[in-house]
């Protein structure tokens, strides 16, 4: 089967590069090993929130400079991270997602625990803050579903606190979910959205919401609403009539699993080919050395043909990378790989720490080209948390890598 | 560092990360309550059924092995697997009579074709109907599927002859679905295979592939089933040298997947001569080696649904593909979503409500296309949506054989 361009992995990077070359005319396949990270969203993407020595960052662009020569966004160079920064907003919006940012500022999010984390691009069910010590309100009721266990309103009260606002917590109990409360295991926020979305149940929760409303000038709800379509969250705000602060629950997020099927239905819309649950176990080469196919468990000896091969396969979680008790590998193609010399600097004992093996990856050149045994591949591309050279967790730069390096991948075939 | 390396379990067990994208996926868990959902009822059980048995949880039957929280595990973690095995390893022992007449297509075809216009007949009555639910515990609002009154493999006794005149063969797997109640779609594989130059001969006194037989925990006989069928594939595949090719998914996957993971049938040496029909012909298409001539004046405005097990087969791109090339057919292909019969688990009375309320969200989005017709890969999807939607349902084969020019595709095959 001949493609123009097959990309290896169906999270947030494979599907931007996927969506940007499709729309541009290029016949392209997403290979994706089951479901991506988009599902642990937490509702933002970030930029850059810290330098690898710890310093916290307000201005990401400004920062690259600081940062050493072999971080992806160094390595594309601070000119061409702001150029597309500036156009992820489009490209989103261009794919019905609704995010704001500011490459320039970055914003704070609240996580799913209360702690704050900047940020840069917000998906409009959530409310950015504008510093790390900004109060929501001055009071605040915060309001559950009752049986619903991925949302911590101890937690968040206890932050909201040390701001100075002062908060109340309530839960409301909807008959519509009580089928769904005999199953504790399975009340998830994705079940729980599905049962919202309904027609009549969210009207009926927006009312139940505002039952409990003392005066209080900021309400706090889970983003458990809207799991197919965010126009649910929008018609709850309104319905509610109180300024509505959405907070990220624990996994499955809800927001995260709609735009990542939102960005594979824009991707098989413009014609892409998405092969879900399939796994990439082999490649083979032209004589020049660039790759001419891949194979794949599902398609066997039918063999995948392209022009141009992406590898947005993400780190360890997906398999992107491959841990041993020896050695870290990328199990595809044999990438060369950035690793930390010696096994004791892979980790720190200290979970808390920062982690190295994080930062392990594809070392890339300029174009995000890959590089077997030391020799460049002129067709071969890493994008995402696959690159190799900063610490996604450690300096949250996770969501902004996977973004630009997803354009600039695309734009250097598009352009060739 | 030993320990982590030789701690490898069955079906991937170990590989699970708590990360809960399953459980995102089960089309039964919104649905129905009582089932704990893949992550609980798989290997999070699992690390409890391993210490003991009897934490084994009698809902895990609510599972349709459909196996999309397979398809969705960023881990590679075999959760349908998992479940199924369990059911078989833990499960309590002798199925009801409802369930050994459900499973064992094979018996009540041959019994019903012999008398297929009075059983057909008698299974559209209301006070059958009512007997059936009452006793029998199988669902009166559920049509029945129509038993044919000449099987299968006796109308090809008829034409047997006539494959051996080909200069390239392959063998047919027909399924139980083929032979009992719908021989049309036998003879459409026979008449588009014909059309590329191969001849199609039966495999040696086939049995049925017994995926019904494991969801209703008959394995001693899905086992003998799954032994007698590969042994008729060797002989297909390693004696006569001709490759085997099926129109069912499900039969399909079972043969190929479950076979090795749930009931210990070793197929390695035949699982890669083994495919659906559409894979074949896609094949033989990109390799240069068959060429399809169409009508022309042949129009549809078609819908692909893609069955569980095609999504976890990953092989509707070859169905799809095929039908795109018909000239005069648009194609939408439908959101894959479970069509809630999963094979007899939509007949069972206590189930029925659950499978309908699965299946509607397809069954919406086929009214808004109103397509001509759906096409899909499995025979009991069909049942489903002609039931629910009254949309015609047919085979991408079906479709080849009444889109192509059937003289032209074989002269340019010849």
């Amino acid at each position: 089967m001949k493609f123009d361009t097959i990309i290896i992995g169906g999270g947030l990077s494979g599907l931007v590069c996927g969506i940007r070359l499709q729309k541009a005319g290029r016949k392209c396949a997403i290979v994706s090993a089951g479901q991506s990270a988009m599902h642990f969203s937490s509702g933002t993407f970030d930029l850059l929130g810290r330098l690898p020595d710890g310093t916290p960052v307000d201005d990401p662009i400004e920062a690259i400079s600081k940062l050493d020569g072999g971080h992806p966004y160094s390595i594309l160079g601070a000119d061409s991270v702001e150029k597309y920064a500036a156009e992820a907003e489009d490209f989103f919006a261009g794919c019905g997602i609704k995010v704001s940012g500011n490459a320039h500022k970055n914003t704070w999010r609240v996580t799913p625990t209360g702690e704050r984390k900047p940020s840069w691009l917000t998906i409009s069910d959530f409310t950015p803050l504008e510093a790390k010590d900004s109060a929501i309100g001055s009071k605040a009721l915060i309001v559950n579903i009752l049986g619903y266990l991925d949302f911590n309103t101890r937690f968040l009260a206890d932050s909201f606190e040390r701001q100075g606002t002062s908060c109340r917590i309530e839960s409301i109990k909807l008959d519509e979910m009580e089928r769904l409360r005999k199953n504790p295991s399975e009340m998830r926020a994705t079940n729980i959205a599905r049962v919202m979305d309904r027609d009549g149940v969210w009207e009926k929760a927006a009312a139940k919401v505002k039952e409990k409303l003392q005066g209080e000038d900021v309400l706090v709800l889970p983003a458990v609403f809207g799991l197919k379509d965010a126009s649910v969250v929008e018609k709850m705000r309104e319905a509610i009539g109180v300024r509505t602060m959405f907070i990220a629950t624990m996994p499955p997020s809800v927001p995260g699993i709609r735009s990542q099927l939102t960005l594979r239905a824009e991707f098989e819309k413009a014609g892409g080919r998405f092969f879900l649950g399939d796994t990439v176990v082999d490649a083979d080469y032209n004589e020049d050395g660039t790759v001419k196919s891949i194979g794949t468990v599902n398609f066997g000896d039918i063999r995948l043909y392209a022009d141009d091969f992406v590898l947005a396969s993400g780190s360890f979680f997906s398999k992107g990378l491959i841990a041993t008790p020896e050695k870290v590998c990328e199990p595809v193609f044999g990438a060369d790989l950035t690793i930390a010399e010696g096994r004791d600097n892979w980790f720190d004992r200290n979970f808390w720490k920062r982690q190295n093996y994080i930062s392990f990856g594809a070392t890339v050149s300029s174009s995000l080209n890959v590089s077997v045994e030391g020799r460049e591949i002129a067709n071969l591309y890493a994008i995402g948390s696959l690159v190799g050279g900063c610490n996604a967790l450690y300096e949250g730069c996770g969501g902004g890598v996977a973004i630009i390096t997803a354009m600039k991948a695309a734009d250097v075939i598009l352009e060739k | 560092m030993n320990m982590q390396e030789k701690n490898i379990s069955e079906n991937n067990f170990e590989q699970c990360i708590k990360c809960t994208v399953c459980t995102v996926y089960c089309p039964v868990v919104p649905v129905n309550p009582l089932y704990p959902g893949p992550k609980q009822a798989g290997p999070d059980g699992e690390r409890l059924r391993l210490k003991k048995g009897l934490f084994f949880d009698d809902t895990l039957k609510y599972c349709l092995n459909c196996k999309r929280c397979e398809v969705a595990c960023p881990s590679g973690v075999r959760i349908g697997d998992i479940i199924q095995a369990a059911r078989i390893k833990y499960g309590s022992g002798s199925p009801k009579l409802r369930d050994m007449i459900l499973a064992n297509t094979d018996f009540m075809g041959s019994v019903a074709t012999v008398a297929a216009p009075v059983v057909n007949a008698t299974l559209g009555l209301k006070p059958v109907k009512a007997v059936m639910d009452g006793v029998l515990k199988v669902d009166k609002r559920r049509t029945f599927p129509k038993y044919t009154s000449k099987k299968f493999e006796s109308w090809y006794k008829g034409i047997a002859s006539s494959q051996d005149s080909f200069g390239k063969h392959v063998s047919y797997f027909h399924g139980c679905y083929v032979n009992y109640n719908y021989p049309q779609l036998g003879k459409d594989v026979i008449t588009v295979m014909n059309a590329l130059g191969y001849g199609v001969h039966l495999l040696e006194n086939e049995k049925c592939c017994g995926t019904a037989l494991i969801s209703n925990g008959m394995i001693d006989q899905a086992k003998r089933n799954a032994e007698h069928n590969i042994g008729s594939l060797r002989k297909s595949v390693q004696e006569k040298k001709m490759p085997v090719i099926g129109a069912s998914s499900s039969c399909m996957f079972t043969i190929r997947d479950e076979y090795p993971h749930l009931l210990g049938v070793d197929n390695k040496d035949v699982r890669d001569s083994f495919e659906l029909a559409t894979r074949f012909i896609y094949r033989l298409i990109e390799d240069g080696k068959a060429k399809l001539v169409f009508k022309k004046d042949y129009k549809a405005n078609v819908a692909y649904h893609t069955p569980c097990h095609m999504e976890r087969l990953g092989w509707s791109i070859f169905s799809t593909e095929l039908i795109r090339i018909i000239p005069g057919v648009t194609l939408t292909v439908l959101d894959s979503n479970c069509c809630g019969i999963a094979g007899t688990y939509g007949f069972k009375k206590e189930n029925y409500e659950v499978s309908q309320a699965i299946g509607k969200p397809l069954f919406d989005q086929i009214g808004r296309i109103a397509p001509d017709y759906v096409a899909c890969d499995c025979e009991t999807c069909k049942w489903q949506i002609e039931m629910s939607t009254g949309v015609t349902v047919k085979n991408p084969i079906s479709i080849l054989a009444e889109a192509l020019d059937l003289e032209a595709t074989a002269a340019a095959n010849r």
